[in-house]
């Protein structure tokens, strides 16, 4: 629409598909953890715009990081606290 | 298993391909017992078992220290991390899982086929520097 404002017109788009783009890898965690929740669910494509083909290398990277415990695979902020 | 899976598995022991193994070693091991272990495996995927006659490289090894575990495994909540980067064939890696998969000191292992060799050094490296020099300076300005 003509009378949409100006910030408003950028869509954001995939970050991993840029040309200059790292690849996706499961060791990399700190660019994992943008991708998940605070409980450490696996956030939806269509909040964070990655493209169909990437969010399922990036699920697949989340999934291995899991794996290896260098991701949880749920977090409960007060059970973790409690608990110590 | 059928004759036709066999043989085909077998083929397929006998290319080289890109792996990258993956361990974690209880965190009750001294450094020197973790690099022991890191040999121990590493030899099997350059030479494989007795008879194999494998003839495999390590292209890279990584020392990741202890890492705290992101939830508890075995009841502990830390581990050594160990990442051997190795060219080498199928059977190799197999026998490599086993022995992994017997020792009592490994507590979880990955090996990920790759599409071709790395030239850095992995992401946890760096970024993990970065990260506790952010951390410290948090803990001081506290």
């Amino acid at each position: 629409m003509a009378d949409k404002p100006a910030f408003n017109k950028r869509r954001k788009t995939c970050s991993f598909s840029a040309p200059d783009a790292a690849p996706i890898d499961w060791k990399d965690i700190n660019t994992l953890r943008r991708h998940i929740s605070e409980r450490g669910k696996i956030m939806p494509s269509r909040i964070t715009y990655v493209s169909q083909k990437k969010q399922r290398e990036l699920s697949k990277a989340i999934k291995r990081a899991r794996y290896m415990a260098l991701l949880p695979y749920l977090q409960v902020e007060s059970e973790y606290q409690s608990k110590r | 298993m059928g004759l036709g899976l066999l043989e085909a598995v077998n083929q397929e022991e006998t290319l080289m391909a890109i792996y990258e193994t993956v361990f974690l070693a209880r965190s009750e091991l001294s450094t020197k017992q973790v690099e022991e272990l890191t040999a121990k495996i590493s030899k099997i995927l350059e030479t494989g078992t007795e008879g194999q006659n494998t003839e495999g490289k390590i292209l890279k090894t990584e020392n990741w220290g202890v890492r705290t575990l992101a939830y508890k495994i075995n009841k502990s909540k830390k581990a050594h991390y160990v990442l051997i980067e190795s060219e080498t064939t199928g059977a190799a890696l197999i026998e490599a899982e086993r022995v992994m998969r017997l020792d009592e000191d490994v507590m979880r292992y990955m090996s990920i086929k790759l599409e071709e060799a790395t030239t850095e050094p992995s992401a946890i490296m760096k970024k993990d520097e970065e990260r506790s020099e952010r951390t410290d300076r948090k803990r001081e300005a506290a």
